[in-house]
């Protein structure tokens, strides 16, 4: 079992250390944010009922941001190995779908975090995330590391569905920019409307986000315990849901 | 080795396969010829347990292709039509993944992979990356890479699809190479009948989902009896009505822009063929005398060409897809 898991997972991570400009170009859209939004909105942007300035609490949204785009577009990739044919060679293997589907999802849930950890590190040097404990770090990993997955599990989900890479721009932007866009990770969801709030309480991004700025700030709109259990279930749910679709895939 | 019963396979608005029979011997190279669009693939991808057939089944090294998928996915090795290589990773990392997906043991894995680069003459290039190689190049490392877990079955989609001449000379012989060094039993689908006629111990020709014939290939066209004539004319008609009605030709087939013939010593007959279609004032724009092809059994048996425009088209855009990423 393990094995092949650890074979699927090691040509994942061969092929993104390999693409150094994918690297690259997505950590741009991240940093763009991080900088326009950062210090652009740094001085007039106060949060309320905290001491915390704008770019403290942007920056655990940011991380968020990047785990679940990599770990998404993880996922959507193995529409690229049905059509350039891999996936046939993956299937045809005596190996249970259960294997391939666990072996992609830590393989881009293992890229999805080293993307967010780079981020993370970029924004310590920009003066951000001083005051996060060890125990602080470790906490923000762990819900970098549950997004990842499930983000992953759920791109393998979606791309079980897609016959070719048509359908991508729908899904990201009614399904994958809501989900950023409603999730709290660029402004605090307790200043909302009642009726938006309920909406962002629904978005399963939004207790990573929480999680994450929990550990790295020490801020929180929702318990952190709660953050978790969320989390851990989302992440528990889209696996099984990518694996019971993946198992029905056709080539 | 292989046994096939009743299998068919229909999809929505048709029937791909329908209801196929047949046995495949131990050691025998078996080939499934027919054109674009006839159910080869599809037959292959129901005996390689990636497409469940709609009724009917197949045995595959004693084992049932529906209720024991694993045994019959280590009894296999195969090279798809398309390519199925991943181009980031080097000759020998897509060799190195096979292998671990079979779950060969490391050292077995190795030894094997150098061996079998080498048959394919690619030990040189195995830290290169796959984007880096030529068609013929890939065609090679994926049948090396199918051997890898060396597999009892070999399954070959088109083999030698658009590749040049000179290449497709040079995986015919490995093909051979491995029938006869490896004793492994090979089945191989192809719309080029010499292909087929070179290749293979016996040919099932497929033709809308149906086997319409399944003997050697020497038997095969045998059953034509003679020589092939191929007349081009404006005016079919015309000849078919002179020429029907001559004893010596054992068969005759208006088509659509020629005629064919079958008849014994031919080259002796040309001359009085002319004679009669000029004194009727029927041109005649070409004449070409030929020993029977299984193009020609295909043609006697379906009335169509195995080579269709359409096929040719598709042939053709593979083969630029195939140029544009290598």
């Amino acid at each position: 079992m393990m094995d092949i898991v650890y074979t699927i997972w090691l040509r994942n991570i061969k092929r993104y250390l390999r693409s150094k400009s994918r690297i690259a170009g997505s950590l741009g859209m991240p940093l763009f944010f991080l900088l326009v939004l950062g210090f652009g909105l740094n001085s007039v942007v106060r949060i309320p009922g905290s001491k915390q300035d704008y770019m403290g609490f942007i920056v655990p949204g940011i991380i968020a941001m990047t785990v679940m785009f990599t770990s998404v577009f993880s996922g959507i990739q193995i529409i690229w190995d049905k059509q350039f044919g891999f996936l046939k060679e993956t299937l045809v293997a005596p190996v249970s779908r259960l294997e391939i589907m666990l072996g992609q999802t830590l393989g881009g849930a293992t890229t999805a975090f080293i993307q967010g950890f780079i981020i993370l590190v970029i924004s310590l040097f920009i003066g951000s995330g001083h005051h996060a404990t060890i125990s602080g770090f470790l906490i923000a990993s762990l819900f970098m590391v549950l997004i990842g997955l499930s983000f992953t599990a759920f791109g393998i989900a979606i791309a079980s569905k897609m016959e070719d890479m048509h359908g991508f721009q729908l899904i990201m932007n009614f399904v994958i920019f809501p989900i950023f866009g409603l999730s709290g990770a660029l402004f605090p969801i307790d200043s909302l409307p009642g009726w938006l709030q309920s909406l962002t309480l629904v978005d399963p991004l939004t207790y990573g986000v929480e999680g994450i700025r929990y550990g790295l700030a020490g801020l929180s709109m929702v318990n952190p315990f709660m953050s978790l259990v969320v989390m851990a279930g989302f992440t528990l749910a889209t696996i099984a849901l990518g694996t019971v679709l993946f198992r029905n895939i056709s080539i | 080795m292989i046994e096939v019963e009743n299998l068919t396979k229909k999809f929505e608005d048709h029937v791909a396969v329908d209801n196929i029979s047949f046995t495949i011997e131990r050691g025998e190279i078996f080939g499934l010829l027919g054109p674009n669009g006839a159910g080869k693939t599809t037959t292959i991808s129901m005996l390689a347990t990636l497409l469940k057939p709609t009724s009917g089944t197949a045995r595959i090294n004693g084992f049932d292709i529906t209720t024991h998928k694993d045994e019959v996915r280590k009894s296999i090795g195969i090279v798809f039509q398309d390519p199925s290589l991943d181009e980031e990773l080097t000759a020998y990392e897509n060799m190195d993944f096979h292998g671990r997906l079979y779950r060969m043991p490391g050292n077995v894995r190795e030894r094997m992979i150098s061996e079998l680069l080498s048959l394919v003459e690619l030990a040189e290039r195995k830290n290169s990356l796959v984007k880096t190689f030529s068609g013929g190049m890939r065609r090679r490392l994926e049948i090396a890479r199918a051997l890898l877990h060396e597999p009892e079955v070999f399954f070959l989609d088109e083999p030698t699809l658009g590749l040049d001449p000179q290449t497709r000379n040079h995986i015919w012989e490995y093909i051979e190479r491995l029938n006869k060094e490896k004793e492994i039993t090979i089945i191989l689908t192809t719309h080029y009948m010499e292909e087929a006629d070179r290749l293979c111990d016996r040919v099932a020709i497929i033709d809308r989902g149906r086997i319409i014939a399944l003997d050697t290939p020497e038997r095969l066209k045998d059953e034509i009896g003679g020589d092939v004539v191929t007349l081009e004319s404006r005016d079919i008609e015309g000849l078919y009505a002179q020429l029907s009605k001559t004893a010596w030709i054992e068969h005759i087939e208006p088509h659509d822009g020629f005629i064919t013939l079958t008849l014994h010593n031919a080259e002796r007959h040309i001359a009085e063929i002319v004679r009669l279609s000029s004194t009727n004032g029927i041109d005649i724009d070409s004449i070409s005398i030929h020993k029977p092809t299984l193009e020609d059994v295909f043609l006697r048996l379906t009335g169509r060409r195995i080579r269709e425009e359409e096929a040719d088209i598709r042939d053709r855009m593979r083969m630029m897809h195939r140029l544009h990423r290598g």
